[in-house]
């Protein structure tokens, strides 16, 4: 501790700051964000529609729910002598930049919970709903995004499975403020389908996710079965976005920032192509579809690229009866990592999507390049009841999600924790 | 409550020269105070990104390019004297002493006045 003076009856009250590492807890990481919150949007109905489970950080509470005997004994195998948190996935540890060498403790933290019982999981998002002001928040998962371009397609079955028995079961449970998206294995459709019935009426489950890092045609006619019952449940269907080294279109790349930028933005911009141009919005008109953390400034790109393309081409095109860029108006986005060096851009853009209507927050914590909701809030152009939709009402809408207020008020949750962050 | 500024100690030269930043609350205001190269500067602890607890986070030497002769990559290297703060919640990068960012010089850190008496580190807010 410094060398303060000695305390005087009408000196100031000066207390130290702790660093914030790997280890502080979320409250005080985001305490910040607290009193953006108690100052700003307090009184805000806000969900975070895309957060994350860090399931790799219990990875052997999923392994353990393997449902194949084989895919379970070689799992745990690995967990217990060489691979830990990666056993069975294909992504590359060395390849992990995410932290920026250690700069960003958040990434892959590990705060400590003594003291607390429930899941340590759901502890540590319980402080970080209530440190950011949220009243509900969704939860992907984290190193299963890359499962798509998994050689194994049977890993990707037994490992989605694993999952969303371990969300449901373990995770959901625990808090109704956490919701989730169902793991599709989207390599084999068929297994998509059971497992969207199976799930049907859980109530923790309020979408379906594909993850959207996989070279599989959306618009193949193999998922024809699963976008009925997906259309039938009235659930959105995800696409998250996301990354992967071994993909020859990024061969080039040698920093993760070239990486992040281009690949986060590419494959939902596959996705929406093709989903687009074979006329799924025609076909399966009612899915709900929303595309997850690829910022923003690729939709306007989109949308003109492609209208530009079929007012040249409609016969490459034929089960289209508006422009490309009007079914995309009626998609919906997530607004993580949401770009704004440039408020004109911003502006233009959202305008272009409609993103009064269709816009949803989402956080991405406790990933490294998060966004509070005042990413939201302190956007100069947007009118108040603009940023309600934004923040919680759009979804509500989309998730079929209550509007009552859940969260615990920030100068409550500041008064938690008097004199450390 | 007065709306005049004020001098308030915030630490001891000795021990700021020891462990090179000290963060603190005074009255609800929160500022970073550092020692490098033999200068103190004070920054707010407000990121200018997204409002983050910048002067809570690591410092870390300014990451650098430096080239061959012929101007190929020699590949990154730390600088050996300037350090960056690095906010925590995002990373953006500010230098100790200007409080710039490395890539960008319209952003940057708010000073707090800051100096140093006999071994009283003293700032005034």
């Amino acid at each position: 501790m410094p060398d303060f003076p000695t305390p005087r009856s009408d000196g100031p009250r000066i207390r130290e700051l702790a660093e914030i590492g790997g280890r502080s807890d979320t409250r005080d990481v985001l305490a910040h964000a607290t009193k953006q919150a108690q100052r700003e949007y307090d009184d805000y109905f806000i969900v975070d529609i895309d957060a994350h489970v860090s399931e790799d950080h219990f990875w052997g509470e999923v392994l353990e729910r393997i449902d194949n005997d084989v895919w379970r004994h070689i799992g745990m195998d690995q967990f217990g002598k060489f691979a830990g948190n990666n056993a069975l996935l294909n992504i590359q540890p060395g390849m992990s930049h995410q932290s920026v060498g250690g700069r960003i403790g958040h990434q892959g933290r590990k705060e400590p919970m003594d003291g607390e019982s429930g899941h340590p999981f759901v502890t540590a998002a319980r402080r970080g709903m209530d440190a950011m002001g949220l009243d509900y928040q969704v939860v992907f998962p984290s190193a299963m995004l890359l499962l798509g371009m998994h050689p194994q397609d049977e890993v990707e079955v037994v490992l989605g499975r694993a999952f969303n028995r371990w969300l449901t079961e373990v995770v959901l449970r625990q808090d109704d403020r956490l919701k989730g998206m169902l793991y599709l294995p989207y390599n084999t459709p068929e297994v998509c389908e059971e497992l969207v019935e199976k799930y049907a009426d859980d109530e923790g489950i309020i979408g379906y996710t594909v993850c959207s890092t996989r070279n599989n045609p959306v618009h193949s006619d193999v998922y024809t079965r699963l976008y009925k019952l997906i259309e039938a449940s009235g659930k959105p269907l995800a696409f998250h976005s996301g990354y992967h080294w071994g993909d020859p279109s990024f061969a080039q790349l040698n920093r993760f920032l070239s990486m992040h930028a281009l690949s986060f933005t590419h494959y939902n911009q596959i996705h929406v192509t093709n989903w687009i141009i074979n006329a799924m919005p025609e076909r399966f008109p009612d899915i709900k579809m929303v595309w997850v953390e690829s910022g923003l400034a690729w939709i306007p790109f989109l949308m003109q690229r492609l209208d530009h393309e079929v007012l040249m081409r409609p016969s490459e095109a034929p089960g289209l009866t508006r422009l490309p860029s009007e079914y995309m108006k009626e998609m919906w986005y997530t607004s993580q990592p949401m770009e704004r060096t440039s408020m004109e851009l911003l502006e233009a853009g959202m305008k272009a999507f409609n993103a009064e209507t269709q816009l949803l927050y989402s956080s991405d914590w406790p990933h490294w390049d998060w966004d509070a909701p005042s990413t939201i809030t302190r956007l100069p152009f947007l009118s108040e009841q603009a940023k309600r939709n934004i923040l919680g009402l759009n979804a509500a809408r989309v998730f079929n999600l209550p509007t009552d207020r859940r969260k615990p008020a920030a100068t409550s949750v500041l008064q938690q924790r008097p004199g450390i962050s | 409550m007065s709306t005049g500024h004020r001098d308030v100690v915030v630490a001891g030269l000795a021990d700021l020269r020891e462990r090179e930043r000290v963060v603190v609350e005074v009255d609800g205001l929160e500022l970073g105070v550092y020692l490098h190269a033999g200068e103190v500067r004070a920054w707010h602890n407000v990121c200018p990104h997204q409002g983050g607890p910048v002067c809570q986070g690591k410092i870390m030497p300014r990451t650098i390019q430096p080239l061959r002769d012929d101007r190929k990559s020699a590949g990154p290297a730390f600088h050996p004297a300037d350090r960056n703060i690095v906010c925590p919640w995002h990373g953006f990068e500010f230098d100790i002493l200007t409080g710039r960012h490395p890539a960008h010089s319209g952003v940057g850190l708010r000073p707090i006045p800051v100096r140093v008496e006999g071994d009283e580190v003293i700032v005034t807010i």
